[in-house]
């Protein structure tokens, strides 16, 4: 199924989205890796505040190469999700409610989506050229030391998503690949 | 004997680095548009219609294919013959990689310490192989490697009593493993034999070889097709959603080993499978 979203991504949104739908996000999104987790975890552990507000929020799992002269933003494809586990949890904790990558996620951030309304989204890992189109502004906001992990909020317009992993736990992963077998035995 | 001046190098390495992480060579392009053809689940279907375009804008604009311009693994097979003037020859392929990763807007990506961490700022230095061949030529590939994919790969080091039974079932262990993480469509590189450091560099060459063609022993060639047909049986598909495409090509490097042993590595890469090669 196809779904137009405008962000922020509420808990009503969240709801309505299931494993295996297709998406094209609009709105504000901020990227962080997992330098920038580490970091925002520390912050919040000292009782400070994150970067941007996080109610809401969709996090981009990406690391983009530098912008050529003219561009937005350089190639801007999804990095490996599970890097960020350890740090997911928290995030949601305060509020950050969509989470951008690629790869399989621990069972544990998965409780935490089911807990907080949580949605994994999956963009297609490799294909940084065709996600850059989507994104139409980028702003520097924190942790500039960190070069591309540097902290960045985008604002995108029909960024195409797979939603790998449901505020129910359902997950595309699983279902599509049970789905594709048992068409092969029938 | 030929001189070859050190600069020459750096130049050439410069130029492979940008037109490697710019140009997904014809074979993987091709591979990626025969799966296509093939693949009968929707959403597959729509995952590799937009990694083809995603290859098409990337060579159209000179731009990046993925984020992830990789570590620059730079392989130099040097003739007997050719003297290297000028400078010394790992300062001249390092060069050529800061050139190539800074003048190509290439991401940096390397960090100098595996536990302190810190990132070198110009993608240095470059993972260098060096092997002395006949003539005066030099032949240099420069291929960038992403960690995504790098990062699921596995080497063991198995009983010979293990058999190819214990290679084949390990070949797909590590797909199985890697599921979704390394951006299926994959490449596979297999190396069985040598030492446990040849094994894994075996691998690694196997992904260097153009992904149409076979190993020269027929033996080798037939492993490669089944354990490639057996792999897009797993149903893991593009980006691990479902479908047939799970690896575009499979290739696999052998040398001899010891009488006690049988190493076999797996070195995992994704549907961007770069390198570029050219002789000097």
């Amino acid at each position: 199924m196809e779904k137009h979203i405008q962000l922020p991504l509420t808990e009503e949104i969240a709801k309505t989205l299931h494993a295996g739908d297709s998406v094209y996000l609009t709105g504000t999104i901020y990227t962080s890796r997992d330098a920038g987790h580490k970091r925002m975890c520390e912050a919040l552990a000292r009782g400070e505040e994150l970067p941007f507000d996080p109610k809401d929020a969709t996090i981009y799992y990406v690391g983009p190469t530098p912008a050529k002269p003219g561009q937005v933003i350089g190639s801007a494809g999804p990095t490996t999700s599970g890097r960020m586990d350890a740090y997911a949890p928290t995030m949601m904790s305060v509020g950050a409610r969509g989470m951008i990558g690629k790869g399989a996620r621990l069972p544990e951030v998965v409780e935490a989506m089911k807990k907080y309304s949580g949605v994994y989204f999956g963009a297609i890992g490799g294909a940084g050229a065709l996600l850059a189109k989507c994104i139409k502004k980028a702003e520097l906001i924190a942790y500039e030391d960190l070069g591309a992990e540097a902290l960045r909020k985008l604002y995108v317009e029909d960024m195409p998503l797979v939603v790998i992993i449901d505020s129910e736990g359902n997950n595309l992963y699983e279902e599509g690949k049970a789905a594709y077998l048992s068409s092969k035995k029938q | 004997m030929r001189e070859i001046q050190a600069q020459q190098i750096t130049d050439v390495v410069e130029k492979l680095c940008i037109e490697a992480n710019q140009y997904l060579p014809g074979d993987v392009q091709g591979a990626i548009r025969k799966c296509r053809a093939c693949e009968d689940w929707e959403i597959a279907q729509g995952v590799l219609d937009k990694i083809i375009t995603n290859f098409e804008i990337a060579e159209k604009e000179s731009v990046p294919i993925c984020q992830d311009t990789g570590m620059a693994c730079v392989f130099l097979e040097i003739g007997q013959d050719v003297h290297i003037v000028g400078g010394n020859l790992a300062e001249a392929v390092d060069e050529g990689v800061r050139r190539g990763y800074a003048n190509g807007y290439l991401r940096k990506s390397v960090v100098k310490d595996p536990v302190r961490r810190g990132n070198t700022g110009d993608n240095t230095p470059a993972m260098l192989y060096t092997e002395i061949v006949p003539g005066e030529e030099i032949k240099v590939t420069v291929g960038p490697k992403g960690f995504g994919s790098e990062n699921m790969s596995m080497i063991r080091m198995f009983k010979p009593s293990a058999g190819l039974q214990g290679i084949k079932d390990f070949i797909l262990e590590a797909v199985e493993t890697a599921g979704p993480n390394p951006c299926p469509p994959m490449v596979v590189g297999v190396g069985i034999g040598g030492t446990f450091d040849k094994c894994a560099l075996l691998a690694k060459k196997a992904l260097m070889r153009p992904i149409d063609s076979s190993n020269p022993d027929p033996f080798y060639a037939e492993l490669e097709t089944e354990m490639l047909e057996k792999i897009n049986e797993l149903g893991i598909g593009p980006q691990g959603f479902g479908g047939k495409t799970t690896a575009i090509g499979l290739n696999i490097e052998t040398m001899p080993t010891h009488i006690a042993g049988m190493p076999c590595a797996v070195n995992i890469n994704c549907h961007v499978t770069r390198h570029k090669t050219e002789v000097i």
